[in-house]
């Protein structure tokens, strides 16, 4: 599925559009991190909790929940939240 | 170790000034003569780095601990001297919490220590919140200590995120004494300073003598807040502390610090962050005092900053602030923000809140700025390089 990577993460992922397969959000992480190591722990820390200002949109809407279901044709954005004026 | 001295002129080894700050990473390289610097940077533009450091073992491996206002935090490792970077593949993390309880996470990588001389490529690093850490890849992948990291004693020193520094709490001045690589001291803001002599399985706090905030019990470890350790390289039983409450030595194996602070002027007191030691003088070492009184503006007292120096191990201490501001410079210096090379006479660097780098070529007597309007400035290291 199509993902869109905020202009922080592109020194992983070089372009703001990518590709990555997953049945939920969590192992759409896992394959994000195969092909570019070391993104996942930018967004997600080691208690599998979501970092503070790092937002998920799964087809335009925000989700909260890393076991969010995905389906190939999801288009999934990950967004810095704006924060501290 | 330690009785190496470096003598600058021609043919001498160069001096780097690495500093971490705010918004990123540079290098001052200095020349023959440490008179003329060439800043490289910034590294990571806009990332905070809490520590860039040296391999001292290697001179040319660099680690940098960082992270962004948003992203995780994140370890990189240069081997050319940050000319190319790589990132960790596995950072200092804690340990995944057991289902139903609630885990902690690293919040920034603080401190960085190279381990002992005989274990190439290995290193420490301190976490906020406190937490220590090992890499043995040369910083590429890092385990936990679990004898501190999830130790429910220590736990309870440590604290919660509130009773921390406004930075959040931190653990820092990770030590390794040249002759024992098992022998380890480290110091946690707060929850005090500790030891352990098998390699960090085991600890036990060493506090005794330091003092803690009025009202509160100087038993409860938790109440200690050690700011800055150094040992002496000359003298691994010697160490020096600058605390939340005052200016420390101790001696071992006395187990007892002493509280050489008392002899600092009454105006200024013997509050601060940072602490640096002689590279081969066990009796000298500099201090740069704040203002810790009231609401702890934590700032220069009087707005009139000044290195001071003991060359007596703190029987007595001598103002040095020529070069300085007079009046109205209002800045601080951050625990690890103050460092000495190896010269003769040893070179003196601090960086500052405000973003200026200083330096003294004659161990503080004659102070100037080597770089000014950087980002606020979080660590300075002066290294060696091969």
């Amino acid at each position: 599925m199509k993902v869109l990577i905020p202009s922080p993460l592109l020194s992983y992922t070089s372009v703001k559009e990518v590709h990555a397969t997953g049945r939920d959000l969590s192992a759409l992480l896992v394959d994000l991190d195969r092909q570019f190591p070391g993104i996942r722990f930018r967004v997600v820390d080691e208690q599998d909790r979501l970092r503070p200002h790092m937002r998920f949109f799964v087809n335009g809407e925000q989700v909260f929940d890393l076991a969010t279901a995905l389906t190939p044709r999801d288009e999934v954005t990950l967004v810095q939240a704006l924060s501290g004026g | 170790m330690g009785k190496s001295r470096t003598k600058f002129g021609r043919n001498s080894k160069r001096v780097a000034v690495l500093v971490a700050t705010r918004k990123g990473a540079f290098i001052l390289h200095g020349d023959a003569k440490r008179s003329r610097w060439r800043i490289d940077g910034p590294h990571f533009l806009g990332h905070i780095i809490h520590h860039l450091v040296l391999d001292p073992r290697d001179g040319r491996t660099l680690l940098a601990a960082a992270k962004t206002g948003h992203l995780g935090p994140t370890v990189f490792r240069s081997k050319n001297l940050g000319r190319s970077w790589s990132e960790a593949k596995k950072p200092p993390a804690f340990a995944k919490a057991k289902k139903g309880e609630t885990g902690r996470s690293v919040d920034h990588t603080f401190w960085l220590t190279p381990c002992h001389a005989s274990e190439p490529g290995a290193w420490y690093a301190g976490t906020s919140p406190q937490g220590l850490f090992r890499s043995d890849d040369g910083g590429d992948t890092w385990r936990p200590f679990p004898s501190v990291n999830d130790d429910a004693q220590f736990r309870q020193w440590m604290g919660s995120v509130q009773d921390g520094t406004p930075d959040g709490p931190k653990l820092h001045s990770i030590i390794v004494d040249p002759r024992d690589p098992k022998h380890l001291y480290f110091g946690m803001s707060g929850g005090g300073v500790h030891e352990s002599t098998d390699g960090g399985k085991s600890w036990r706090p060493l506090v005794r003598g330091m003092q803690v905030v009025e009202g509160f019990d100087p038993a409860n470890i938790a109440f200690h807040d050690p700011h800055c350790l150094r040992m002496c390289p000359t003298n691994p039983d010697r160490l020096y502390q600058q605390n939340h409450c005052g200016i420390y030595r101790i001696d071992r194996p006395d187990d007892t610090w002493s509280r050489i602070g008392k002899r600092m002027p009454k105006g200024v007191g013997d509050v601060g962050f940072t602490m640096v030691v002689h590279p081969r003088d066990a009796d000298t070492a500099w201090v740069l005092p704040m203002d810790g009184q009231t609401v702890w503006p934590r700032t220069s007292p009087g707005g009139r900053p000044a290195v001071y120096v003991t060359r007596d191990a703190g029987k007595s201490w001598k103002r040095l602030d020529a070069g300085m501001p007079r009046s109205q410079a209002w800045w601080t210096v951050k625990r690890q923000a103050m460092s000495a090379d190896r010269g003769d006479p040893v070179g003196l660097y601090f960086g500052t809140t405000s973003g200026e780098l200083w330096m003294s070529r004659d161990e503080g007597r004659r102070w100037e700025p080597i770089a000014r309007h950087l980002p606020e400035i979080y660590a300075v290291e002066a290294a060696e390089l091969r």
